[in-house]
């Protein structure tokens, strides 16, 4: 019995150790320029807390097998435990873990402590069930008013986030179902929501933030590779949240100029 | 605070229905939360697997079932996440285990208070009646998820479910937080004031420990759910505005202003982290009873046992705002709730450790009982390493509400948890109906048990770190996502085998209760007072004889003993703690 510990442990380690190995499912693509942070601070986490995970289940499986009761096992060691031995590892333990805090605490700081620097590209985001909503604020620089008694959701679009059409400064701004970003400008994003808590995740952008309904909530981040990255709604928002995605477009500055003006041209 | 145990306060009843319903015997009162925690874990069992076998066949109709909707799944996912946590993890290991076996284990005749411990049961009992109601109004059971997050759940049109289905869902919960808070009481004042001559608190099972400050955990976390849950009644059904801003759901405006969504993450992360420790102080406690019995050692580290969990608590209630990294909380406050969060990695670490120092060389026997202790030890392990992940707010930012998160939690609380209870059962089994379960089934159980939930919860990490969102009802809208989808396969396959297995453990389980070999009084030669006494206990524990303790709880290959083990009522082996 226990050998069959021994192996059924030891089993379950090594093939649980070599998808994680073999990066058989993987962190997506990282296309902001938070990804290698993030990506530094989950590898190194990952390699601690991997070292930590084989060396436990194998000395488990182990010391199951190899202290199994047998005629010619010798008497116990009568030990009720080693003061010395338990202030060694909780020390150990208490530099890893606090370590491992700090570090990944700078991380952390350095996204979220400091506000989006001057000229950052401006966009809106709204939740609602079930779908998103992104707002630029056009040439002016300004986002018009929105009103909640202006909101008509099926009607989509700016009826959909209740644009005040009469503010002069909505004149200008461009609601869209689809998000357009310009590569290596960092993105000013005020997300909203009208209804539930949903949450705007890209998983490729290493973005994620929920949007609640009455705050508004600014983040930032830099998207540093063109392509097309999905959104996938991460707070459950009601019986649609599986189908509440979207999708960002990160392109040249010169295509993200170009898509502007044409929506721009479409409003006039 | 030991006091001389005083002759048991009521005689025996005779007539069925104060015998085995209305008993205020823990005894029968601990049998009673068991078998409804037994009755609950199948219902959340069977809700997972329905949500599985949907989630590998989104468009199959199934018998008794039918075909599923999104809200439907929705439903299930709530139901289940509710029963287990509540009815299942909470219920049995506290209530059942532990109001069977504290008062023998400290030498006690009962409870402290044998009447409110009966109406614990009975309104433990009510709450659960009126979750399962839910399914059956108009609407269907909530789809607000077992957190309940409002808007969601405090807005009725937000979706179906969200009218009288979640009305019961609260009020549920609420009934279940007072039931929770009677027991809390009468654990905490039977092991302060009743516990018998010579156990001091440093001799007491590690068992009693856990349940002592599970007790402690449930008494302060219980009554802010309580009041949350109030609050949340209000605002769906009088128009208060504790938690909803001024919202607009399909194009209505609704009546509330000014609320905070984010106080009820607060207030139900007070309670909900605190839950956890609940959920697994218990399985901590009966996992260091039998790897010591088993292992013919004491335990290593009895002391570092005791502060470690007393540690674990204590941190349990700073460290509520992790769950929140994401949800629009202070970035500054994140700092903080992380870095307390990662302490409680170093008590847990500690356990982990003296665990592993109890087996090292000891003389190791592998009777079922054993094998869950050390599946558990192994799940708390694979559990516990994830959290250091999921602590780190910037890691958070990938795996926030993915199948990580579900993987994490379900080793860690749900089957660690389930694994301790399973070793008590093969473990108590004996004392407390007399006969001996089978110990080949028992083992088939086992592996096929521990193979099959690593099968399950280990793929989720990898579904969580590729991004994989939880609780979709279909992963076929999202290109990134169905790429997933063997993942998903893969697991639902699992999940029917591990499902089907616990067939074996409710077969063995019944037969042996009543063909299983008779028991003797202590068939596993351990030393903590319940294997003192008759088998099964008579109904003052002790038959009249007051038990006087003189040792330590895990006197196990004490040199020049008679026998390989000496109880903690034989004549003081001079060792003390």
């Amino acid at each position: 019995m226990g050998l069959a510990m021994l192996l059924v442990i030891w089993l379950i380690t090594i093939a649980s150790t070599y998808f994680f190995v073999a990066k058989t499912w993987w962190l997506p693509v990282g296309a902001s320029s938070a990804a290698g942070f993030i990506d530094g601070q989950f590898a190194l986490t990952f390699v601690l807390m991997g070292i930590v995970f084989v060396t436990a289940q194998l000395a488990l499986g182990y010391l199951a097998w190899r202290y199994r009761e047998q005629p010619s096992s010798p008497a116990v060691n009568y030990s009720h435990g080693n003061v010395k031995l338990e202030v060694v590892w909780t020390a150990l333990t208490t530099v890893l873990f606090i370590g491992l805090n700090l570090m990944g605490s700078r991380v952390w700081a350095s996204q979220r402590f400091d506000p989006a620097g001057p000229g950052a590209v401006q966009v809106e985001v709204t939740g609602m069930q079930f779908a998103w909503y992104f707002r630029y604020p056009g040439p002016d620089g300004k986002f018009g008013g929105t009103s909640v008694k202006l909101m008509d959701p099926s009607a989509g679009g700016e009826a959909a986030v209740g644009l005040n059409t009469s503010d002069p400064a909505a004149k200008d701004d461009v609601v869209t179902g689809t998000m357009y970003l310009p590569v290596n400008r960092e993105v000013d994003l005020s997300l909203r929501s009208v209804d539930v808590i949903h949450s705007f995740f890209v998983p490729s952008l290493r973005f994620k933030q929920d949007a609640v309904p009455g705050l508004n909530i600014h983040m930032h981040f830099t998207p540093t590779q063109i392509g097309e990255y999905e959104i996938a709604c991460a707070e459950l928002c009601g019986l649609g949240h599986y189908k509440m995605h979207g999708m960002v477009h990160v392109v040249s500055q010169e295509d993200y100029d170009k898509w502007l003006a044409a929506r721009e041209a479409e409003k006039q | 605070m030991a006091t001389s145990v005083t002759p048991h306060a009521h005689a025996g009843p005779q007539g069925f229905i104060r015998k085995y319903i209305f008993s205020l015997d823990h005894k029968v009162i601990g049998i009673q939360y068991i078998c409804l925690a037994l009755t609950a874990v199948w219902v959340g069992m069977f809700l997972s697997l329905v949500m599985r076998i949907h989630l590998y066949w989104p468009n199959a109709v199934l018998p008794l079932v039918g075909e599923i909707k999104p809200e439907a799944y929705l439903s299930l996912l709530t139901m289940h996440g509710t029963i287990m946590v509540f009815f299942v993890l909470t219920t049995a290991p506290q209530g059942g285990f532990g109001n069977y076996f504290l008062p023998i284990q400290i030498g006690a005749p009962d409870m402290a208070f044998p009447v409110l411990n009966m109406l614990s049961f009975w309104t433990t009992f009510v709450a659960f009646v009126v979750m399962l109601a839910a399914f059956f109004v108009t609407g269907g059971a909530p789809l607000h998820g077992w957190t309940g997050y409002p808007p969601l759940s405090a807005v009725q049109q937000a979706g179906p479910g969200e009218g009288l289905g979640a009305d019961l869902w609260i009020t549920s919960i609420a009934i279940f937080c007072l039931a929770s808070l009677m027991g809390a009481l009468n654990f905490l004042t039977t092991t302060l004031d009743m516990r018998a001559k010579g156990m001091t608190m440093m001799r007491m099972p590690l068992t009693v420990w856990s349940w002592f400050i599970t007790a402690i955990l449930g008494l302060l976390a219980f009554g802010v759910l309580l009041s949350a849950g109030i609050l949340l009644l209000l605002d769906r059904n009088l128009g208060t505005s504790f938690y909803v801003p001024l919202v607009v759901v399909n194009g209505q405006i609704m009546g509330h202003k000014g609320g905070s969504p984010l106080l009820w993450q607060h207030l139900f992360w007070f309670f909900g982290h605190p839950e956890v420790y609940i959920a697994i102080l218990p399985g901590m406690g009966v996992t260091s009873q039998i790897l010591s019995t088993f292992s013919r050692k004491p335990i290593f580290g009895y002391k570092a046992m005791v502060y470690a969990m007393l540690a674990i608590g204590f941190f349990g209630f700073m460290v509520w705002g992790h769950h929140m990294f994401m949800s629009g909380m202070s970035p500054y406050s994140a700092f903080a709730f992380s870095l307390l969060t990662m302490c409680i990695g170093v008590p847990s670490a500690i356990k982990t450790f003296n665990w592993l120092g109890t087996m090292l060389k000891a003389r190791i026997r592998f009777q079922t009982p054993m094998l869950y202790a050390i599946g558990f030890v192994s799940l708390f392990v694979s559990g516990g390493l994830s959290g250091p992940f999921l602590a780190q707010p910037v890691l958070d930012i990938q795996l926030h509400d993915t199948y990580f998160v579900v993987g994490h939690f379900h080793l860690i609380m749900g089957v660690a948890a389930i694994f301790g209870m399973f070793a008590a059962t093969y473990y108590w089994v004996p004392k407390m109906f007399g006969r001996m379960m089978n110990e080949t089934w028992g083992r088939i159980h086992f592996f096929i048990t521990l193979l099959g939930t690593y099968a399950i919860f280990m793929p989720m990490h990898y579904l969580g770190i590729a991004g994989g969102t939880r609780r979709y009802s279909q992963y076929t809208e999202v290109a990134y996502l169905q790429k997933l989808m063997p993942i998903h396969q893969f697991m639902t396959y699992a999940a029917i085998i591990t499902i089907a297995a616990q067939f074996i453990f409710v077969i063995n389980l019944f037969w042996s209760i009543f063909k299983g070999p008779k028991a003797s009084d202590n068939p596993w030669e351990s030393t903590t007072l319940e294997w003192t006494t008759a088998t099964p206990p008579p109904h003052d524990n002790f038959g009249g004889v007051t038990p006087v303790v003189h040792n330590g709880p895990y006197e196990y290959g004490v040199p020049g003993a008679a026998r390989d083990f000496v109880m903690q009522t034989d004549p003081a082996v001079g060792t003390a703690h």
